[in-house]
C-alpha cells in the first residue's frame, strides 16, 4: 500500500553530531554558552590553502563578525537617516513636490542628514577645524582632545556594566539587573563619598569597594534565589531593578543624605578625596575610571579563560547537567557568577558619582548604564575585549549625540535608536546577510543569542 | 546521510517490522514518511499513487499515523484534549467552542473497539508511560489511519506492557490496519511481524520472514554473525568496594523508584545491573554519585559511608562515572575535546592550582588521552560536538579512566555507539576490572550485561529481584526482568514461551 | 519557568507544603501587625466611606480595636494554614490573611491621619485602583497571549509606549479618538511584529530582543516626540479623549457603580478582553491550539497545527492589545510625554507571572498592584509616615516572592521562550 523509495540525507540529531553542531548554530537553539563558539576557530569552510590576502577577503565577505558589525552600523545609520528626514518639517515640505523637483528633496535630505552625522563624528572623535586651529597655533590641544575625552568618559561605566552582563551570559544567566546593581553600587559609593571622612587615596578605594559590594549584594540576591528556589534570574533581576530605583529615590530625600541647601531630590556632594582623578587636566572630563575599566576587562578575560572559576562558569553555562555530573557545584557557580557580575555593575555605578559625570546622587544618577550594558555585551559578543570595544562605540555615539543635539538640533534620542538597531541587526546576522547578499559561510555562527525559556 | 536509497513496501493489513540497530536510520525513514523531514530523492506511493508529504498534515490526510519514540503528548492536557488537538470537535461557528462531550465519546468509542482502556479526563502527565503510549495510539486511531507507524514502542515498556501492546497490534491488524513496527529487538519481531525489512547504515540490507532464526536476523542487522562476545578471563574478586544497604531514592516527581536496594561490588569484578529501562537503575546510580538525595539506607565506598557527599568528593574519592546520556550529562558541547577531558579534574594539579588554570598541562594531557583511547578528532582543540557519537563516548570513558579508580560506574556505556567503539569500550572496562577496580555496569541491553558481567543483579520496580550468574539462561533472566522470580517461573513458564525472548 | 532541573529542586517537600509555608509567614506578621499597628493606632474611628468624600454611609471601626482584630484575623488565617488541616481552602485562607493584614494596617493609618481626615473614600480607592491597573491589565493580557503560545514577551513596555505614542499622534492629526485607538493598536502591533519576526524567523533569543525593542521604542518615540510633538504640540500632540460611559442600572450599585460603571471605554474593554481571552484560551479550538503550541510545539506540529503561523498571529494580537492599553494614557487623560509608561510594562510582566499566565489571574494581580499604587497616593495625601516608595516596591517584591515559590508554585508554559525548529 505504501511504497517508499527515498534517499534522504536528513540528519538525525544524535546520530550525526557534526551536522548537529551545524544545526545548533544555524538555529541558534544554542545554550547560553554558545556565544563562545561564535569565536571558535574558522571551520573547515574557512578557505584553506589560500593566500593570506585571499583569506582576509574571504572572511571579510563571508559574513564574519567584523563585517556583520560594520554592516549593522551602516544599516542603523541608514534607518536613522530616514528618521531624521521624516521628522524634519522643512525637508518633508520639499517632498510635497518631489515629483516636480526631486532635486530639492534629495539635496535637502542630504543636507540635514550629513550635517547631523558630521556633528555626531565631531563630537565623538575629533573636529577637523579644531585640529586645524591647533596646528596653526590658534587653538589648544584640549579642544582637539575634547571629543575623545567625552567619548572615554561615557565609555567607562558601560565597560563595567557590559562586562557584568557578558560574564553572567557566559555562565548561562541573563543579567538584566545590571541597572539595579549599578544603582545600589552608586548609592553605597555616594554614601561613603560624603558620609565617611577618610584620607584621600583610602577614601577613593573604600568608595569603589563599597560600590562593588553594593552591586555584588544586588547580584547575589537573584543568584541565590535561582540556586535555592529555581526562581528565574530574568524575572528577579527585572524586579530588583525597580526596587533599587525606588530605594534610591527614597534615600536621597532622607535627612543626612539630602543636600541641605536644596529642595529637590539630590544628595550632598561627594568629597573630593573620593573622586577619581582626571587624566588630562580639569578642563577635560576623562578620568582614571577608564584605566580601571581596561584593568577590569583584562581581569574578566583572565577570569573567564584562565581560571578554575571561569572554567566552572563556562561549563555551567554550556551544560549545567554535565557540569553537575562532573562535580561542579551549579548552584554555587550561579551565586558566584551573579555576585561577581553584580560587583562589576556596581563599579560601573560607582563611576557615575566619583567620576566626572556627576558628584551627587539624584534619581537618575545611574542614567541607563545597566540597560545599555546589555546592548554593549551583545554587541561585544559577550567576550571581554569585544565588550570593551562595543562600550567605546556606544560611548562615542553618546558623546557625539550631545554635539549633534546642541549643534544640529537632532534629538539625542536618535542615539538610543541607533544603539538598539545596531544590536537588533547584530542579533540577527541572517537578516544582515540577506540584505547585503553575503556569502552563506558562517553567518549562522554569529549568533549571540541563547535560547532558553523562563 | 541517514537514509541512502531505501525501498520499503507495506501491504494492507500486515505488520511490517523495520529492524535495525540503534542509529541505523529507521526513525529518519519514518519521519520522512510522516512529513517531518523531506526526502532529497525518491518518492512515496500510497495505494499506488505518488504523494508529496510535506507536513504531518499531509500524512494524516493520507491516512498515516505515527506513535513517536518520544511521545507527542502535551503533558498538561487531558487525554481527551490531546486526542482532539488538531482535529477538534467544535460548536458555535467561528468562535469554535470545544465540544468536550463528543471528544470524550470518541475516545471511549475507540477505546472499546480496540480494547485500549484510557480515561478521557485524566491529565496525561499523571499517567504511567504504558498508558501514555495507549493515548498516542488512540490519538492516531481517531484520525482514521490506515497505516500506523510505531517507533520503538517497546523501549520503555515492561514485558507485560509489551505483551498488551502486541495484543493491541493484533487487533488492529484484524481490523485491516497496516502497521510499521520499528524496533531493534529480535524477539518481538519474531513474535508479531508478518514481514521484516532490515536496515543497516541507512540502507535496506534485506527482507526476511519471521520464521528466520534469531542468528540470521542478527547477522543481517549488524552485518556480521558475531554479535557480542567479550573476551575476558575469569574474575578474581577481592574486598568489597561499594556497599549499598537498604537504599531508598525518589525520582524528580517524588515517586519512590529505588525501594530498599542491597548491593555489594567487589574489587576486580564487574557487577551488571540488568532490567527494563525505568526500573530505578538511573536513580540508583545518581544516588551513589551524590546527584540525588538518599531518602534512606547507606552507601559506603571502601568501608567509608559516603551518604550526602557532594559529587565532587565522590569523584575525588576514586569513583569514575560514565553517565547514561552523554549529551545531557556527560559533555559540554561548547567545550573543546581537551576541556571535556578535564571536566571533573580541572581544579586539581597539574591542571589547576588555586584559582589559576594551566592550559598547557590540559592540552598536553588531552593529546595523550586522545592517542591512548583512539579518539578520532581533528585536534584536541576541536569542539567535542564535532565528534561522532562513539568518539564522544570515548572522550568520557578516557576522562573517567584517566585517574586511579576504586570504583568505575558505567551506565549504558555503549548506547548509540558504533560497533568498533563498543568493542573498544568493552575492552577498556574489562581491563579496568583486571587491574582491580570494582565495576558497576548498568545496561538495558541484556546481551551487554551477559557479555561483560561476572555477576548480574536484576532490578525490577526499584528492587533487586535476584543476583544470578551470567551463564544463567537468558529466558530466566528475562523473566526476572519482568518481575517473575524463579519460583513463580516454574509454574508460569510452561504456558508462556514468548516472554523470555522479548527481553 | 523552565528552570534548569539542577537548580530547581523544590525546597519544600513533605511537611512544608505551600499552605504551611504561607501560614508560617502569615501567622507572625499577623501577630506583629496586631501588636504594632494596634499600638500605633489612635482611638479615632477609622471610617471607610462609601462615597468620594467624608460624607455618606461608612463602615467605622475604632482604630486600635480594628488594627488588633484584623491583625489577629490574619494571624488566625495563618494559623489554620500552618496547621495544614484544610489545604483545599489555601486560596481563600491566604486571601483572608492578606486582606486582614491590609485592613489592620489601614485601621492604624486612617485613625492616625490628621484630624478630620480619618476616613478613606472607597469610591475613590476603587476607581483609582482600576485606573492605575488599566495599563497593567492590557499589558499582562498581551503577555498571556504571547507566552501561552510560547513567545516570551518582555517588550510589553515598548508595546504600551508605542501604542500611547501612535494613539496621541494619529488621534491629534485626525482629531478622532477612534482613529487614535486603531493607530494605537497598530503601533503596539508594530513592536510585536518586530518581536515576532526576530524571535520566530531569525531565532533571536526572545528576552534579548524584547529588552532591545523596549529601548528601541523609548528611543523612537522619544526622538519623534522631541522632533515633532515638542516643536508643534497643536498639530501633533493634543489628542482627543474618550469620555466616561455610564452603564445603566449597574452604575447605581453603591461604591462599585460609581467607581467602575461610570468608567471609560478602556475599562470596559479591559474587562471584556479578560473574559474573552479566558474563555478563548480554555474553551475554544484557538485556545487549545495556542496552549499546545506553548507547551509542546512538536506535538502540535505532528497533529497538523501550524505552529509558527499561530505564534505570529498571537504575538501580533498581543501587540494590538498592549497598544490599546498604551492609548489608555493618551486617549483618556494626558497627552504624550517622553517615556511616559515609566516601567508599567514591567509591572504588567510581574502581573502576568503573579497571575500565573492566566487572564483572570493577571487581572487580579493587576488590581492588587493598582491598589498598592493607589494606596501610596492615599497615604501621601494623609501625610502618612509610610514612604510611598516602599509601597511602589510592593509589586516587584511580591513577584520575587511568588517566583521563589513562597506563594505557591508558578509554572510557565513549557515551551515559553523556546524557538520552534522543524524536524
Amino acid at each position: 500500500m505504501t511504497n517508499i523509495n527515498d534517499p534522504s540525507d536528513a540528519s538525525s540529531a544524535d546520530k550525526m553530531p557534526a551536522e548537529e553542531a551545524e544545526l545548533q548554530e544555524a538555529t541558534a537553539a544554542a545554550t547560553p554558552g554558545s556565544p563562545a563558539s561564535a569565536w571558535a576557530p574558522e571551520g573547515p569552510d574557512g578557505g584553506r590553502g589560500r593566500s593570506l590576502g585571499q583569506q582576509f577577503l574571504y572572511n571579510l565577505w563571508a559574513a564574519n563578525t567584523v563585517t556583520v558589525t560594520v554592516l549593522a552600523i551602516v544599516l542603523a545609520l541608514l534607518i536613522g537617516a530616514v528618521l531624521i528626514i521624516v521628522s524634519d518639517e522643512d525637508v518633508l515640505a520639499t517632498f510635497g513636490y518631489v515629483f516636480a523637483r526631486p532635486g530639492d528633496a534629495l539635496s535637502e535630505s542630504w543636507l540635514v542628514v550629513s550635517d547631523a552625522y558630521a556633528n555626531l563624528f565631531k563630537g565623538a572623535v575629533f573636529d577637523p577645524s579644531a585640529v586645524g586651529a591647533w596646528i596653526r597655533g590658534e587653538g589648544s590641544w584640549r579642544t582637539v582632545f575634547g571629543p575623545i575625552s567625552e567619548t572615554l568618559t561615557y565609555t567607562t561605566p558601560l565597560v563595567f556594566t557590559g562586562l557584568s552582563v557578558a560574564l553572567a551570559f557566559r555562565g548561562g544567566l541573563f543579567n538584566i539587573g545590571a541597572q539595579g546593581q549599578a544603582i545600589i553600587g552608586v548609592v553605597l559609593t555616594g554614601l561613603v563619598g560624603f558620609l565617611l571622612p577618610l584620607p584621600p587615596v583610602i577614601h577613593l578605594l573604600v568608595a569603589l569597594l563599597a560600590g562593588a559590594l553594593g552591586g555584588g549584594l544586588w547580584g547575589f540576591i537573584p543568584g541565590f534565589l535561582k540556586a535555592r528556589t529555581g526562581a528565574h534570574e530574568v524575572i528577579n533581576t527585572i524586579m530588583l531593578n525597580y526596587v533599587a530605583i525606588y530605594f534610591l529615590s527614597w534615600l536621597i530625600i532622607q535627612r543626612g543624605v539630602q543636600n541641605p541647601n536644596r529642595t529637590d531630590a539630590i544628595s550632598k556632594p561627594v568629597d573630593s578625596s573620593a573622586q577619581l582623578p582626571r587624566l588630562l587636566g580639569s578642563d577635560l572630563r576623562v578620568h582614571a575610571g577608564i584605566l580601571l575599566a581596561v584593568a577590569a576587562t583584562w581581569a574578566v578575560a583572565w577570569l573567564l579563560n584562565r581560571s578554575t572559576f571561569g572554567f566552572e562558569l563556562r561549563a555551567v553555562g554550556g551544560n549545567p547537567d554535565a557540569a553537575r555530573t562532573a562535580g561542579i557545584s551549579v548552584t554555587g557557580t550561579y551565586i558566584g557568577v551573579m555576585a561577581v557580575a553584580g560587583a562589576l555593575a556596581g563599579l560601573g555605578g560607582a563611576n557615575m558619582v566619583i567620576g566626572s559625570t556627576a558628584n551627587a546622587l539624584t534619581p537618575l544618577v545611574a542614567a541607563q548604564i545597566g540597560f545599555d550594558g546589555i546592548l554593549v555585551a551583545l554587541l561585544g559578543r559577550v567576550r571581554p575585549w569585544g565588550v570593551a570595544l562595543a562600550a567605546l562605540l556606544f560611548g562615542a555615539l553618546r558623546a557625539g549625540g550631545n554635539t549633534m543635539q546642541s549643534v544640529s538640533g537632532i534629538s539625542l534620542e536618535l542615539v538610543t535608536v541607533l544603539q538598539a538597531l545596531i544590536v537588533i541587526f547584530i542579533a540577527a546576522p541572517a537578516l544582515v546577510k540577506a540584505i547585503f547578499q553575503l556569502r552563506a559561510a558562517r553567518a549562522a555562527r554569529l549568533q549571540t543569542s541563547m535560547a532558553k525559556g523562563w | 546521510m541517514a537514509n541512502d536509497h531505501i525501498d520499503l513496501v507495506v501491504e494492507p493489513g500486515e505488520i511490517h517490522a523495520l529492524l535495525g540497530e540503534n542509529g541505523a536510520g529507521k526513525s529518519t525513514l519514518m519521519n520522512v514518511l510522516y512529513g517531518l523531514l523531506q526526502p532529497d530523492e525518491g518518492e512515496i506511493l500510497i495505494d499506488g499513487r505518488p504523494l508529496q508529504i510535506r507536513s504531518p498534515r499531509d500524512a494524516i490526510a493520507a491516512g498515516i499515523g505515527m506513535v513517536h519514540q518520544h511521545f507527542m503528548l502535551v503533558p498538561v492536557f487531558t487525554v481527551a484534549e490531546n486526542v482532539m488537538l488538531g482535529a477538534e470537535k467544535v460548536r458555535g461557528g467561528v468562535a469554535g467552542f470545544l465540544d468536550h462531550r463528543r471528544a470524550r465519546k470518541e475516545v471511549a468509542d475507540v477505546s472499546t473497539r480496540y480494547g485500549l482502556r484510557v480515561d478521557p479526563d485524566a491529565v496525561v502527565e499523571d499517567l504511567p508511560v504504558g498508558i501514555q503510549q495507549r493515548v498516542e495510539i488512540v490519538k492516531a486511531l481517531t484520525r482514521e489511519v490506515d497505516l500506523l507507524i510505531l517507533d520503538e514502542p517497546t523501549a520503555v515498556l515492561t514485558p507485560q506492557e509489551t505483551e498488551e501492546l502486541l495484543l493491541v497490534m493484533r487487533s488492529l491488524k484484524a481490523a485491516g490496519k497496516s502497521i510499521v513496527f520499528i524496533t531493534h529487538k529480535l524477539g518481538e519481531v519474531k513474535a508479531i511481524a508478518d514481514r521484516i525489512t532490515v536496515i543497516r547504515r541507512g540502507r535496506t540490507v534485506g527482507t526476511a520472514d519471521p520464521t528466520a532464526s534469531r542468528d540470521e536476523l542478527a547477522a543481517l542487522m549488524v552485518g556480521r554473525s558475531v554479535i557480542l562476545t567479550v573476551e575476558k578471563g575469569p574474575a578474581s574478586p577481592g574486598e568489597p568496594v561499594l556497599d549499598i544497604a537498604g537504599l531508598v531514592v525518589d525520582d524528580d516527581r517524588d515517586v519512590r523508584v529505588v525501594d530498599g536496594v542491597d548491593l555489594t561490588v567487589r574489587a576486580g569484578e564487574v557487577l551488571g545491573v540488568a532490567g527494563v529501562q525505568g526500573n530505578g537503575q538511573t536513580e540508583l546510580v545518581e544516588a551513589i554519585m551524590g546527584l540525588r538525595p538518599i531518602i534512606d539506607g547507606t552507601v559506603s565506598l571502601g568501608g567509608q559511608r559516603i551518604n550526602g557527599w557532594p559529587t565532587k568528593r565522590v569523584l575525588h574519592a576514586g569513583v569514575g562515572y560514565v553517565p547514561e546520556d552523554r549529551s545531557v550529562d556527560g559533555l559540554v558541547k561548547e567545550f573543546s575535546v581537551a576541556e571535556n577531558l578535564v571536566l571533573d579534574i580541572y581544579d586539581r594539579p597539574p591542571f589547576g592550582k588555586g584559582l589559576a588554570l594551566n592550559p598547557d598541562a590540559i592540552s598536553e594531557a588531552a593529546r595523550a588521552r586522545i592517542a591512548q583511547f583512539d579518539v578520532r578528532t581533528s585536534s584536541a582543540d576541536a569542539l567535542v560536538s564535532t565528534l561522532s557519537g562513539g568518539n564522544q563516548q570515548k572522550v568520557i570513558v578516557a576522562r573517567e579512566m584517566s585517574r586511579p579508580l576504586k570504583l568505575f560506574i558505567a551506565a549504558q556505556p555503549t548506547r548509540g555507539v558504533d560497533v568498533g567503539s563498543i568493542e573498544f569500550i568493552h575492552r577498556r572496562i574489562v581491563h579496568e576490572r583486571d587491574i582491580g577496580t570494582a565495576v558497576l555496569l548498568v545496561s538495558s541491553e541484556l546481551d551487554e550485561v551477559i557479555g561483560l558481567a561476572d555477576r548480574i543483579a536484576v532490578m525490577y520496580r526499584g528492587r533487586i529481584l535476584a543476583i544470578v550468574n551470567p551463564d544463567t539462561p537468558r529466558e530466566e533472566i528475562g523473566l526476572l526482568m519482568a518481575g517473575i522470580t524463579a519460583a513463580e517461573a516454574t509454574g508460569a513458564a510452561a504456558g508462556d514461551t514468548g516472554t523470555g525472548e522479548l527481553a | 519557568m523552565t528552570v534548569d532541573e539542577v537548580a530547581a529542586r523544590p525546597a519544600a517537600r513533605g511537611f512544608w507544603t505551600r499552605g504551611r509555608k504561607a501560614g508560617a509567614v502569615l501567622l507572625p506578621i499577623g501577630l506583629l501587625g496586631a501588636a504594632v499597628f494596634g499600638a500605633l493606632a489612635t482611638d479615632q474611628p477609622a471610617r471607610l466611606t462609601l462615597s468620594e468624600d467624608a460624607g455618606g454611609a461608612a463602615l467605622a471601626v475604632p482604630g486600635t480595636l480594628g488594627a488588633i482584630l484584623f491583625g489577629l484575623l490574619a494571624a488566625a488565617a495563618g494559623g489554620v494554614l500552618l496547621s495544614g488541616a484544610v489545604e483545599r481552602w489555601f486560596t481563600w485562607l491566604l486571601g483572608v490573611g492578606v486582606v486582614g493584614f491590609v485592613l489592620s494596617f489601614l485601621c492604624w493609618q486612617i485613625s492616625d491621619a490628621p484630624a478630620g481626615q480619618n476616613f478613606m473614600p472607597m469610591v475613590n480607592m476603587v476607581r483609582g485602583t482600576f485606573l492605575l491597573a488599566l495599563p497593567l491589565i492590557f499589558g499582562a493580557l498581551a503577555g498571556v497571549l504571547c507566552e501561552r503560545s510560547g513567545v516570551v514577551n518582555v517588550a510589553i513596555e515598548g508595546q504600551l509606549l508605542m501604542g500611547a505614542f501612535a494613539g496621541a499622534l494619529v488621534g491629534t492629526i485626525t482629531a478622532s479618538v477612534w482613529a487614535g485607538l486603531a493607530a494605537a493598536a497598530v503601533g503596539g502591533a508594530f513592536i510585536s511584529l518586530l518581536l515576532a519576526v526576530f524571535a520566530i524567523r531569525y531565532l533571536v533569543d526572545q528576552v534579548v530582543i524584547g529588552i532591545v525593542l523596549n529601548l528601541f521604542a523609548v528611543g523612537l518615540t522619544g526622538f519623534l516626540y522631541e522632533r515633532l510633538m515638542q516643536t508643534d504640540q497643536q498639530a501633533y500632540n493634543q489628542p482627543p479623549h474618550f469620555g466616561a460611559w455610564r452603564i445603566p442600572l449597574l452604575s447605581d450599585i453603591p461604591v462599585i457603580g460609581p467607581a467602575i460603571f461610570r468608567g471609560s471605554i478602556f475599562l470596559y474593554l479591559a474587562l471584556i478582553l479578560v473574559v474573552v481571552i479566558q474563555v478563548g484560551l480554555f474553551r475554544t479550538r484557538w485556545g487549545l491550539r495556542t496552549r499546545s503550541v506553548g507547551e509542546h510545539p512538536t506535538a502540535a506540529d505532528t497533529l497538523g497545527v501550524r505552529v509558527l503561523g499561530l505564534r505570529y498571529r498571537n504575538v501580533l494580537l498581543a501587540g494590538a492589545v498592549a497598544g490599546i492599553g498604551g492609548a489608555s494614557y493618551t486617549l483618556l487623560l494626558y497627552s504624550f510625554t517622553k517615556n511616559m509608561i515609566g516601567g508599567k510594562g514591567f509591572i504588567a510582566l510581574a502581573a502576568l507571572i503573579f497571575g500565573r499566565w492566566s487572564p483572570t489571574g493577571a487581572l487580579l494581580a493587576a488590581l492588587f498592584f493598582g491598589f498598592a499604587d493607589q494606596l501610596g497616593a492615599y497615604l501621601g495625601a494623609i501625610n502618612s509616615i509610610i514612604p510611598s516608595q516602599f509601597l511602589a516596591m510592593l509589586p516587584y517584591l511580591a513577584t520575587i516572592l511568588a517566583v521563589a515559590g513562597l506563594v505557591g508554585k508558578v509554572r510557565a508554559p513549557a515551551a515559553d521562550g523556546k524557538p520552534y525548529i522543524k524536524g
